[in-house]
């Protein structure tokens, strides 16, 4: 990786108080890296904590049950962790934005477009509110958007899914953040529109050199658009590699079964290998591998000593004891 | 064969408030479709939200009357039918829908649930329900042993079998089948699509498919209608419209569909803009605004369905 | 990956799985209610009246009609715990007598006014159309009236007497409930299960008995709470003026309006039927409170 190191979260930990029951642990041990550049991708099933990781980076469980108690993150070598609230409020939009699966609610409903942008833009930035206006503009054309006027004048609920999305991009992108985080940005929408919007990410990717993570359950706009993947399971990281190993070669058996979970468009195929039973619940985790219950090649000590993720070279990890012994073996 | 179900030319609309001191809007869900399914077959309807497939599903199943049209079952028309004289019918014609949380009444324990169409439909005992309702949990995956459990101590996917099973218990020769699984995860999809083939073969059922996610229907579906602002503007057999979509929508949705693998970098056909709304339709082909190839004649004059042979019908003038 | 293939066929054992253990839900509910301390209070009070009220004259210190000439209006003492009327009379056993009327009159004109308006807001709900018109219509008429105002009115029509109270309790009653029915079963109306229910065949009366009425149960318990204090203090306000018992009876409202005589040389005979009348009717609508905010804490 030639490019300079954007974000860098190391071993978080984030737990939900359950009121007097104790806590669950939503995302544990996990650290990952993200460069200038990058669309890095973390998929899982739902549940799985890539959300609750996301919130944690932008310190914005404020208003949940959740709380961090363990790990760094770092932004361009930043402790974000040690931020007072006064400081994130200014590093949110300036060096890192988030968007969300829900466009429409993620925006004021009572404020028109442009004003909402102009908004963002002044709290971010020293420009005056006729630059922030013409900044604003300026945004809604880059995102795409026909007749950015009209649209600026408009209200949230005289948008479509698409539209919106396009005006959260917008005002994300407003102050020219380092780091995008993309929460499920296109799950909410049909497929014709999410191809617009995935193709405008792509875009602020190559020209701006934006660093995106992008969140979402849906291993075709992983394929497509990112370069590493991390998976996601029970709130741990299971396995990490770039995208090609990861759709060639998965090494998890929780990935293997994932991607071949998903039909593939034109394959042809008329039946599908799934994996047998579901997710556990968070307050009833097994000992030993999260994966074992479901897993076809569980072994008495996958069930006890919960494995490491472990290093096996090429910028892969994987969280698996078979695995790594058939590494060391090979090797 | 005779078709089992047939919709003829059917329109639905619905009113969409009035307006101050206009007249009543109406949203146009769905217009002058026309479609056959034969016994023993998957026929999938896709479309992107608000396209009329669900509501194509519920005029089927007569939980809506179409404003215009016929529709036929097993040799009867029903949309002419009230609910008193569709009734009897609904025994061979049961529903499965999108969200599993929100389909089965929270108040009822799973066996009375599954077994509640026998109690409706047929003048068992009610053990004989029960025992029924219990075999049928088994046959879809779920033990019998948690049959007197209420629904919201059971996952999404085991909700959703719940769903199966209840609409199995009276051995129906049509199930419709709503977005049955977009709103599970991955994994959980994959068993249950598993499941309703397994399923299909052991009961002879017809499905009908509504979804919005191409790659699942391509492996669930024998035939396919692809839907588009409450028209239909395409119907092939599965292999024919994946490898030969005719239509400029149908072409722009296939390659829009994000594919699981890293080296497939495809030709998208990218749309402008967004779905008109149903409110106003646009004139001519419902479709021209986003059309690459549309021409003059798309803007004045709606296109007829034509038949290309082999079950491929297609509505557009460039072809 | 051709190992995963195999499992294709596998049967899918593990779907049977452990489904989440959730608490039964009556005990889930007493869990959540137990931790609202006001309404727990309420409840506790409202408890300790009922028995007194079922088993109340056999506690009671005294026969509550029985005069006692040597103590006429003597305020609280150690015989008399709260004082004796202007016959004599033990207040203490009065009230704890009267609560039977006073309950009683209450509670029976709830639940008459609560099945009225249920089964008339349930099928307005249900059926809409110029039923609903018609009910809905009613119920704003019998609104613009203040309930008082209202009981004071059909007690005048129909005369007085603990029957007619009922009547003019329930009759105010009525409307609230059936307003409130008819929105708790739009809203479960719409409800996709209900959708699946009409799809599956079921005919409307099953739909009304399985899955609407049991679906709108909650909004009507906690009505049911709240409208029982106004129930109390509608009875207590026709006793006080003179529509309801007889004087003689022992009845909260009734001692409350001879009492009013007397409110220079023996307030006790005010403040403690006056009090016991506001710490009631508080106890329910705290409990109401608390079983709204467990059992539905949307519709607040």
């Amino acid at each position: 990786m030639p490019e300079e190191l954007l974000l860098d979260v190391r071993r978080l930990r984030t737990e939900f108080s359950q009121g007097k029951k104790g806590s669950v642990v939503a995302v544990n041990d996990v650290s990952f890296q993200i460069h200038k550049g990058e669309i890095l991708g973390l998929v899982g099933e739902s549940g799985c904590g890539k959300s609750v990781t996301a919130l944690s980076i932008m310190s914005l469980l404020k208003d949940t049950p959740g709380k961090i108690t363990g790990g760094e993150v770092y932004l361009e070598g930043k402790n974000l962790l040690e931020c007072s609230e006064e400081e994130m409020r200014k590093i949110r939009g300036e060096n890192v934005s988030m968007i969300f699966q829900e466009a429409m609610s993620s925006l004021n409903p009572a404020m028109r477009v442009s004003a909402q942008l102009v908004e963002a833009i002044l709290l971010h930035t020293d420009k005056t509110r006729r630059e922030a206006e013409e900044h604003a503009l300026k945004m809604l054309a880059q995102v795409g958007i026909p007749d950015p006027a009209r649209v600026g004048r408009s209200y949230p609920h005289q948008l479509s899914g698409g539209m919106s999305q396009r005006v959260m991009i917008a005002m994300a992108m407003s102050c020219d953040p380092h780091l995008l985080i993309a929460d499920e940005p296109t799950t909410a929408l049909d497929v014709t529109i999410q191809a617009q919007i995935l193709d405008l990410m792509r875009k602020i990717q190559r020209e701006i050199h934006t660093g995106i993570l992008l969140i979402t359950h849906d291993l075709g706009v992983v394929a497509e658009m990112c370069s590493r993947v991390i998976v996601m399971y029970a709130g741990r990281i299971v396995e990490e590699a770039p995208v090609q190993m990861l759709f060639y070669e998965p090494m998890h058996p929780y990935t293997k079964g994932l991607i071949a979970s998903v039909p593939k468009l034109g394959s042809g195929v008329t039946s599908l290998p799934s994996i047998p039973g579901s997710v556990p619940d968070l307050s009833m985790m097994p000992p030993g591998c999260k994966f074992a219950p479901r897993c076809r090649y569980a072994q008495d000590r996958c069930r006890e000593e919960e494995p490491p993720l472990a290093e096996l070279g090429g910028g892969r990890k994987c969280r698996c004891v078979l695995v790594q012994d058939k590494e060391a073996t090979v090797q | 064969m005779s078709p089992l179900v047939q919709v003829k030319n059917v329109t639905k609309t619905f009113s969409a408030g009035k307006k101050l001191l206009g007249k009543k809007s109406v949203v146009h869900a769905v217009n002058r479709i026309s479609f056959d399914m034969v016994q023993g077959e998957t026929f999938s309807i896709v479309g992107e939200s608000g396209c009329g497939k669900s509501t194509t599903a519920r005029l089927v199943n007569h939980l809506l009357t179409p404003d215009s049209g016929e529709i036929w079952f097993d040799g009867k028309q029903i949309s002419a039918m009230n609910e008193n004289q569709m009734r009897p019918l609904r025994a061979d014609m049961q529903m499965i829908f999108q969200d599993p949380n929100g389909s089965l009444n929270p108040r009822m324990r799973v066996e009375d649930l599954v077994a509640e169409p026998l109690l409706v439909h047929t003048g068992l005992s009610a053990d004989e329900r029960l025992r029924q309702a219990r075999e049928l949990l088994e046959i879809v995956g779920l033990s019998a042993k948690h049959a007197r459990r209420y629904p919201h101590e059971f996952s999404g996917g085991q909700r959703q079998r719940i769903g199966i099973a209840r609409a199995l218990t009276v051995r129906p020769k049509l199930i419709i089948a709503d977005e049955p699984v977009s709103s599970l995860d991955v994994s959980i999809q994959a068993q249950v699509l598993n499941l309703m083939q397994r399923l299909q073969a052991e009961f002879q059922l017809t499905y009908l498919f509504i979804s919005h996610d191409l790659s699942v229907v391509e492996m669930i579906s024998d035939r396919i209608a692809v839907m588009y602002l409450g028209c239909i503007a395409e119907i092939a057999p599965k292999a024919e419209l994946y490898r030969n979509p005719r239509h400029p929508y149908t072409q722009a949705l296939l390659s829009a569909v994000p594919v699981p693998d890293p080296a497939v970098k495809r030709e998208r056909v990218l749309l402008q803009g967004d779905i008109p709304s149903a409110v106003h339709l646009p004139e001519g082909c419902l479709f021209h605004a986003r059309c690459p190839l549309c021409t003059d004649i798309c803007r004045r004059q709606v296109p007829e369905p034509q038949d290309l042979g082999g079950g491929h019908v297609v509505a557009c003038h460039h072809i | 990956m051709p190992e995963w293939k195999e499992t294709v066929r596998a049967p899918e054992e593990e779907a049977k799985g452990p489904v989440v253990q959730a608490q039964s839900k009556p005990k889930a509910f007493f869990k959540k209610f137990m931790q609202r301390r006001t309404a727990v209070a309420a409840a506790v009070f409202l408890l300790i009246l009922l028995i007194i009220t079922a088993v109340g004259p056999q506690l009671a210190p005294y026969d509550p009609a029985a005069p006692d000439y040597d103590n006429l209006l003597s305020g609280p003492s150690p015989a008399h715990v709260l004082g004796t009327d202007e016959y004599g009379r033990d207040v203490l056993s009065r009230l704890m007598a009267g609560s039977r009327l006073t309950l009683g009159v209450s509670l029976s004109s709830v639940i008459i006014g609560a099945a009225i308006g249920t089964v008339l807001g349930v099928l307005a709900g249900y059926y809409g159309g110029i039923l609903e018109t018609l009910v809905m219509r009613g119920s704003d008429v019998l609104f613009a009236f203040p309930d008082i105002l209202l009981a004071i009115a059909i007690v005048a029509m129909i005369g007085p007497g603990i029957i007619n109270v009922v009547i003019a309790v329930a009759v105010f009653t009525v409307p609230s409930f059936a307003r409130i029915m008819r929105s708790a079963t739009l809203s479960v109306k719409e409800s996709l299960y209900v959708e699946v229910a009409r799809s599956i065949g079921c005919k409307n009366g099953r739909i009304l008995s399985r899955y609407i009425f049991p679906g709108t149960m909650q909004s009507m318990i906690v009505n049911f709470t709240m409208r029982v204090g106004t129930a109390i203090l509608a009875a207590a306000s026709l006793s006080f003026l003179g529509f309801g018992a007889n004087v003689t009876e022992p009845d909260w409202g009734a001692m409350l309006s001879s009492g009013r005589n007397y409110i220079g040389v023996a307030s006790h005979l005010v403040y403690f039927p006056g009090l016991l009348i506001f710490l009631t009717v508080l106890a329910f609508n705290l409990l109401g409170d608390g079983l709204r905010d467990t059992l539905d804490p949307k519709i607040k």
